[in-house]
């Protein structure tokens, strides 16, 4: 018997390689019968829509681009019969007129601080949107506090007039205020010291605003009639955004509150203000508070849709927060309560990011709405991004029949870039956020 | 313009709360602020419009140009507030602006219920007709069963149908909107006529796709008499606005131009010499220097020279003196002498 065996052996050592599946059920071919025409009404409605897009997405890029004027001088360059060739959209008036509606009236050679004011908001922006920036505490402190101000002085040009009464006056308050913030901290028997912490950082932010708002720069003064513009677009954006957040939690936190005044006023001013238009709110500002006023008193015209649009995205900022913290199962709070919190650190460092992270959407939605919705101010005549354009359309050096089209597409791809940057970043952060709690 | 009954509600309103800002004289707060507010326009052809660095531009802007070269010697000492229609009268009595010069109709209602005086009147609009050339229109008299687009709700769709009743003649209205629709549905050749006011008219033939095929027709069918306002109850003001406009139709009466208006300084016409200053003392009574109408003539230019540059043949919209020619012309702007 011998031990081994000398036989004809067949072992393979590589796989056989997997015969292609059938010419049907792969490419292109399979991928159009299994998404667009797997039944009869999925081939209907897939017809309908090509038939749809053959009807307006040729027209619209022959209009916005194969046919589009870029270069010219004035309406003749805009208009078929002086052109030669069929007109479609006219960017040569966007490109003539894109310094009005960037800057507005504001004045040419002062323009370097708007740009500024759009580089501040870029790294504001960025610091806190790039999610692996460094010191993004930091970022938050520069996004609602240095930010908002440095724009501030560097496009009105700051240079407040306080009296040395003034600041008589608020050294006083200040200690007052600190002394009161301590007290109330020792009776409610949590650490004086840290209400003293709180008190002085409160007084040195309200005194360092203060004094950078008085040094005169050297900066002439813009009056906040000449601006305009996505200069103006951005602002009222960004004052809503910057203001409503902070200002919506507030009041989500003084909805639920236990005290009832606190609630009781949190409660009617947010129905208050869901309850009015903004239009209302804007028209209310703008035409009739100047006649409340005593007559030598005026509050600038800009600053009163600004705060208009703050009110009111806060409101629904508010309700958006509510809904969060109402999603937080009620052990959150007992647990955090067990482990000792305050009501502070029990809201800050447990509730707040749990109930923040599940209304990213409708803080998004917030915010996209806010910003589509600052065009409203055109209503009472301040100058944004599309008021700029209704009001260069009229020129009669562009009259030409496609330029109010061309305007209004300028503007179209003005928001939409911003809209659709927004939603996007809102996708990217709720995936990476809900990464640890996918199952 | 068109929106009376709205303003007229919305100013009825203020005057109940107007403040004591219109008793103030609106001169030394002028002169005290350095600059002259001025309401204006947010945006119409020729009358109120920003050009490509943002810098206001128009008929109605030369008027508030001129007042503060008159007070100041410089043209640029003018802050501009834009209004829209329904806040523009407000606007004036919370003492927001000092003048508004903003193509406002001048009407009795507007006169003496809103608290508000009507110094002037520099420029005589009113509503006319646009038809195609190849219709072979001459008149509107002829209009009788046509198709004429109309803005919805405005004045103009009353005037319309008094014009034609009044006249018994057949006529389809076709109303739009907003003006833009109107406009757009007359180019495509949904209705025969296009109404509207005249300055409009000859704005809105510029945008057309072929402008030389369109003709304004003659007839003016409704008064829309356009004039700055101020505040009821400032006489020395309303007198400034009131004389700026006359400096400048005795200037273009006298021949005074901005280019000439140095040499004219020296002409011995008496009615040059009492409109430049070099007689009487005309500027003071008014609470103004003597070469207050030099100023204007210098810095901006007499009635006829900003008339030509912003609506008139200088500009695009080559719009026709007609009603706002002078007196000696067959016009109705009629300079009321300084002496």
């Amino acid at each position: 018997m011998s031990t081994t065996v000398d036989m004809f052996r067949y072992v393979r050592d590589e796989n056989v390689e997997a015969s292609p599946p059938p010419n049907l059920a792969r490419g292109p071919i399979a991928w159009m019968r299994e998404n667009l025409f797997s039944g009869p009404f999925n081939t209907i409605l897939t017809l309908v829509v090509l038939y749809l897009l053959y009807v307006s997405i040729p027209p619209l890029v022959e209009f916005l681009f194969i046919n589009a004027v870029w270069t010219g001088a004035d309406r003749d360059a805009c208009r078929a019969e002086t052109a030669g060739h069929p007109v479609g959209a006219c960017w040569a008036f966007v490109i003539d007129k894109i310094n009005y509606f960037v800057y507005g009236s504001y004045p040419a050679t002062e323009r370097w601080r708007v740009d500024g004011f759009f580089a501040l908001l870029a790294i504001g922006v960025v610091w806190l949107l790039w999610l692996r920036a460094p010191r993004r505490d930091l970022g938050a402190v520069y996004f609602f506090w240095l930010f908002p101000l440095l724009s501030y002085i560097l496009l009105t040009g700051g240079n407040w007039d306080f009296r040395d009464s003034f600041w008589i006056g608020f050294i006083v308050f200040s200690i007052l205020l600190v002394a009161g913030i301590a007290l109330a901290a020792r009776a409610l028997k949590t650490s004086m010291r840290a209400g003293l912490i709180v008190g002085i950082g409160i007084v040195a932010v309200i005194g360092i605003t203060l004094a950078l708002v008085e040094i005169d720069w050297g900066l002439e003064h813009v009056p906040t009639a000449l601006w305009g513009g996505i200069l103006v677009t951005l602002l009222v954006a960004t004052v809503g955004i910057v203001f409503s957040l902070p200002f919506g939690i507030l009041l989500a936190l003084g909805r639920r509150s236990k005290l009832p005044v606190v609630r009781l006023a949190s409660v009617i001013f947010i129905e208050f203000v869901r309850g009015v238009p903004l239009i209302t709110v804007l028209i209310m500002a703008n035409t009739m508070l100047p006649l409340f006023l005593p007559g030598d008193m005026t509050v600038d015209r800009l600053a009163r849709p600004l705060v208009g649009v703050a009110f009111f995205a806060s409101a629904y900022m508010a309700e958006v927060v509510r809904g969060g913290l109402q999603a937080m199962p009620k052990g959150q709070y007992e647990g955090a309560m067990s482990l000792g919190l305050n009501y502070p650190q029990m809201m800050i460092l447990i509730i707040l990011p749990q109930a923040l992270r599940i209304v990213i959407p409708g803080i998004v939605n917030t915010f996209i709405g806010l910003f589509k919705d600052t065009s409203l101010v055109a209503i009472v005549g301040i100058f944004d991004l599309v008021k700029t354009i209704e009001a260069s359309r009229i020129d009669p050096n562009w009259a030409a029949p496609t330029i109010s089209y061309t305007g209004y597409a300028f503007a179209a791809f003005f928001y939409f870039i911003f809209c659709w940057g927004m939603s996007r970043y809102s996708l990217g952060v709720e995936r990476r956020l809900a990464a640890g709690q996918r199952h | 313009m068109k929106k009376a009954l709205v303003s007229i509600a919305f100013g009825l309103t203020a005057s109940l709360f107007a403040t004591g800002a219109s008793a103030q004289a609106t001169l030394n707060s002028v002169k005290q602020k350095g600059f002259l507010t001025c309401g204006s326009n947010t945006g119409l052809a020729g009358f109120g419009v920003p050009d490509a660095q943002g810098n206001w531009t128009g008929l109605d802007v030369d008027l508030c140009r001129a007042i503060a070269a008159a007070i100041f010697d410089d043209p640029t000492k003018v802050r501009y507030i834009p209004l829209a229609a329904k806040d523009r009268f407000t606007a004036l009595q919370s003492g927001e602006v000092d003048v508004l010069s903003r193509n406002s109709t001048h009407t009795m209602s507007r006169d003496t219920q809103l608290g508000l005086d009507f110094p002037t009147i520099n420029y005589y609009d009113g509503q006319g007709f646009m038809v195609r050339k190849s219709l072979g229109v001459s008149s509107a008299k002829e209009l009788d069963g046509a198709s004429i687009c109309t803005q919805q709700g405005t004045t103009t769709e009353l005037n319309l149908a008094d014009y034609f009743r009044a006249n018994n003649m057949k006529y389809e209205v076709v109303a739009f909107a907003t003006s833009d629709e109107t406009f757009k549905a007359y180019d495509s050749g949904r209705c025969d006529a296009f109404t509207t006011d005249a300055s409009g008219l000859y704005a809105e033939r510029l945008r057309a796709s072929a402008p030389d095929d369109h003709v304004v027709l003659p007839e003016i069918i409704s008064k829309e008499p356009l004039g700055p306002a101020v505040r009821h109850g400032d006489d020395q003001w309303a007198d400034i606005v009131r004389w700026t406009h006359n400096a400048m139709l005795n200037a273009e009466e006298l021949g005074v131009t901005k280019a000439n208006v140095d040499q004219m300084k020296t002409s011995e016409n008496p009615e040059i010499k009492r409109l430049l200053g070099s007689e009487g003392k005309f500027g003071e009574a008014i609470g103004l220097t003597n070469d207050w109408a030099y100023r204007i003539i210098k810095n901006v230019g007499n009635y006829g020279e900003i008339f030509e540059a912003n609506v008139g043949e200088g500009s695009r919209l080559k719009i026709k003196r007609g009603q706002n020619a002078l007196w000696t012309k067959g016009g109705l702007q009629y300079g009321i002498p300084i002496r």
